[in-house]
């Protein structure tokens, strides 16, 4: 149990401080919500940044052209970055956290010398083509069909919640190569240019009235043989093999951001007098417990990953516990904005003390709603805990 | 950094998982429920020699010298076998007090307040010296020591834990003599973080006797265990476990090290006496959290089973009662951690 960084993790940390310090203020302002060819723009120049600076897939190993960082320095850049208010991985997210990682592991000398270095650089953004409609949590049940025609398949279904998908270049596709019901044993994964014909993206909506995902139709889409990372049929064990580059740090940002939100939630609550409430404060104390306690997790887990070089079950534990504690931190926000928490956009508070937070809270309360949903659903979440850790009988599948 | 245990802190947690397994079958320990002496000595004996009391004295002084880091891993192990006795506090007053590093057992108190319940003492019969602590908001305040017997006791006929006997203190407490040079905040935070610990033994042991139940009781057709609802309450349960263990230990690293205290503190914006006591009241809070709360969950997965004497989970929620309030109940230190947020 030993919670000191080395030297060489503290050397690292200043450099990346120093770093951030100076580049951070050269930013250009950031793009309206709304703007996707804005934020491409402005999530690539900051990647170009990174990548100039020898920080571009700073996880991703070397022989992949990323750092090679170790799980410590990764998690040392996420809080560095985090502490200093850098952007966010925005539009490159698929691209680097996923795609990415995959074909280094999975793909082809030839795959790998044409599509890694214009994402590390920043030139190209990727999208995910996973779930469909008909396959949520139980995505080996995709029916999105890929019937080989020479040196092409041809792939016609619809896919949901790909995010990105008006500006992207590429995006990491899983069909059915198999039968209809070969389920794990019949998914290939395929890397899909956007531009290519019979390609219909159709903005969804959420309900923080965002547009960051769509709907793919795909219609006889032509994808070249050689756009298929790894075998045949074999694509739900490369999809699998991506989930091993997590080195316990998924959500060290959104963590390190629900702390810095909860510290404001105190200021807010001083500035409306809802502080003299015991039950108030109570809150504020038993959430600061649990944040403490889920970045002391994080610790355990990165911990962990440096030891085995593989993740254990503790990031699954981690996500469970995280989303349930970000959306009592935002509840207990929206109770203490009050009535102000039904405005969605910035309001003059009357104590003649400026803007008040509603607008980032009343954000932060909508999209925390998602926390239990996305990158597994909390239910999905506690099957693995209890099936995994605990041993206890399988879900049918 | 690696927050894993080392090879040396497995050793020990294996060490004592085996005897504690020989010493304190919890069986064997539920002989002595509602008996006013619930220590039986021969198992006291083997704790001691197998330095659980003398664990934090330093070596120059003939204890074992170890850290908080260690305690957690013990005291993890006798919350799993729900080890009776004064075990929390003559370990973590051995440092300060020879009698308690030799193996005498020894309460600590909190100061009487302004309460309507008396003060009332854990095995007032096994305990010969108990020492009062200031209360938390006055830590100024110096720490006494008394001999139990120099106490106006009235012994609570029945006590919510049977292997928790309990007796009312006259208030007030007769004089005793000062504990010189004792930091009560480091003594009161020594106390925090092994009752944490405590709490995330038996926070994982309810998880493990629930999870056997359930892979072995078998209801329309299957083993309980498969079905969501109660796989989801038990997956709950860990998290919680997880959740709370790292907390702890955290804790325990956070007051071992000076280096990480100071880290920790320049990074959050508080001095490094906040951060002790911000990591400990979480630690507690969340151990308190998860024992309380995994226990009633076992019973709930034992259904009418777990309603019964016979079944060990009730004896788990019990003790964590007993821990969870004492040196700072969840609302104490949700309230104190409010302030340090």
């Amino acid at each position: 149990m030993d919670l000191r960084y080395t030297d060489a993790e503290e050397s690292f940390r200043a450099d990346l401080r120093r770093w951030l310090a100076e580049v951070l203020p050269t930013l250009p302002p950031k793009p309206e919500a709304t703007d996707w060819p804005g934020r491409r723009a402005y999530d690539q120049g900051w990647q170009t940044l990174l990548f100039e600076a020898g920080y571009a897939g700073v996880d991703w190993p070397i022989e992949g052209g990323g750092r090679g960082a170790s799980p410590i320095e990764q998690l040392l850049f996420k809080e560095e970055c985090e502490r200093a208010g850098a952007p966010y991985v925005g539009t490159g997210f698929v691209g680097l956290l996923h795609a990415g990682p995959t074909i280094i592991a999975e793909g082809t000398p030839a795959q790998r010398e044409r599509f890694l270095p214009p994402i590390l650089n920043g030139s190209e953004v990727w999208c995910q083509g996973f779930s469909e409609p008909g396959s949520g949590s139980d995505l080996a049940s995709l029916r999105t069909r890929a019937v080989r025609d020479g040196d092409h398949y041809v792939v016609t279904g619809s896919k949901i919640w790909t995010s990105h998908a008006e500006v992207a270049d590429h995006c990491e596709l899983l069909v059915r190569t198999g039968s209809e019901d070969s389920r794990h044993k019949g998914i290939s994964w395929l890397i899909m240019p956007m531009d290519l014909p019979g390609i219909e993206i159709r903005p969804l909506t959420t309900i923080a009235g965002s547009t960051e995902f769509a709907e793919l139709f795909l219609d006889e889409v032509r994808i070249p043989v050689d756009h298929r990372v790894g075998e045949e049929n074999d694509g739900w064990r490369v999809t699998m093999v991506t989930l091993s580059f997590e080195r316990g740090t998924g959500f060290v940002g959104e963590l390190l951001e629900s702390m810095r939100l909860l510290r404001s939630l105190t200021d807010l609550a001083q500035r409306t007098g809802a502080w003299g409430d015991t039950a108030v404060r109570k809150r504020i104390g038993s959430l600061t417990a649990a944040f403490d306690g889920l970045w002391a997790l994080t610790k355990r887990n990165v911990s962990e990953a440096a030891r085995n070089g593989i993740p254990g079950v503790g990031g699954t534990v981690f996500k469970l516990a995280y989303s349930e504690q970000g959306q009592q931190l935002t509840e207990l926000a929206m109770d203490l904005l009050d009535r102000a928490g039904l405005a969605a956009s910035s309001i003059e508070g009357a104590d003649g003390q400026g803007a008040l937070p509603n607008e980032e809270l009343v954000d932060a309360w909508i999209k925390s709603i998602s926390l239990t949903i996305a990158a597994g659903t909390s239910q999905v979440q506690r099957n693995i805990v209890s099936e995994r850790i605990l041993g206890l009988p399988k879900e049918k599948s | 950094m690696d927050f894993d245990l080392s090879d040396d802190q497995r050793a020990l947690k294996d060490a004592i998982a085996a005897l504690v397994d020989g010493v304190l079958p919890l069986d064997a320990t539920r002989r002595a429920e509602h008996l006013a002496d619930v220590v039986d000595p021969a198992a006291w004996s083997a704790l001691a020699e197998a330095g659980v009391f003398s664990l934090l004295v330093p070596e120059a002084d003939g204890g074992v010298g170890f850290g908080l880091a260690e305690g957690t891993v013990v005291f993890e192990e006798l919350g799993r076998v729900l080890a009776p006795g004064p075990l929390i506090a003559t370990t973590a007053l051995a440092p300060v007090l020879a009698a308690a590093a030799e193996g005498l057992a020894h309460m600590v108190l909190d100061a009487p307040g302004r309460s309507a319940t008396p003060p009332l003492l854990e095995h007032p019969v096994t305990t010969l010296g108990v020492a009062v602590l200031p209360r938390i908001e006055q830590v100024a305040e110096e720490a006494v020591l008394i001999e139990t017997a120099a106490l106006g006791l009235t012994t609570v006929t029945r006590s919510l834990d049977p292997l928790t006997p309990l007796a009312a203190v006259a208030t007030p407490l007769p004089q005793g003599q000062i504990l010189e040079g004792l930091d009560t905040s480091a003594l009161r935070q020594r106390i925090m973080v092994l009752a944490g610990a405590t709490q995330v033994g038996i926070a994982a042991e309810v998880v493990a006797i629930a999870t056997a139940y359930a892979k072995g009781r078998e209801q329309f057709g299957r083993p309980i265990g498969g079905f969501q609802a109660i796989k989801h309450l038990l997956a709950d349960a860990l998290a919680r476990t997880e959740l709370a263990r790292a907390a702890v230990q955290s804790a325990a690293v956070t007051l071992d090290d000076p280096h990480v205290a100071e880290r920790e503190a320049d990074t959050l914006n508080l001095s490094t006496v906040q951060l002790r006591w911000r990591a400990v009241a979480g630690a507690k809070l969340l151990a308190d959290d998860a024992a309380i709360t995994n226990a009633r969950a076992a019973i709930q997965v034992h259904g009418g089973m777990g309603f019964t004497w016979e079944v060990p989970v009730h004896l788990y929620l019990k003790r964590a009662r007993v821990l969870a309030s004492s040196f700072g109940t969840r609302s104490e230190l949700a309230d104190l951690l409010a302030a340090l947020a």
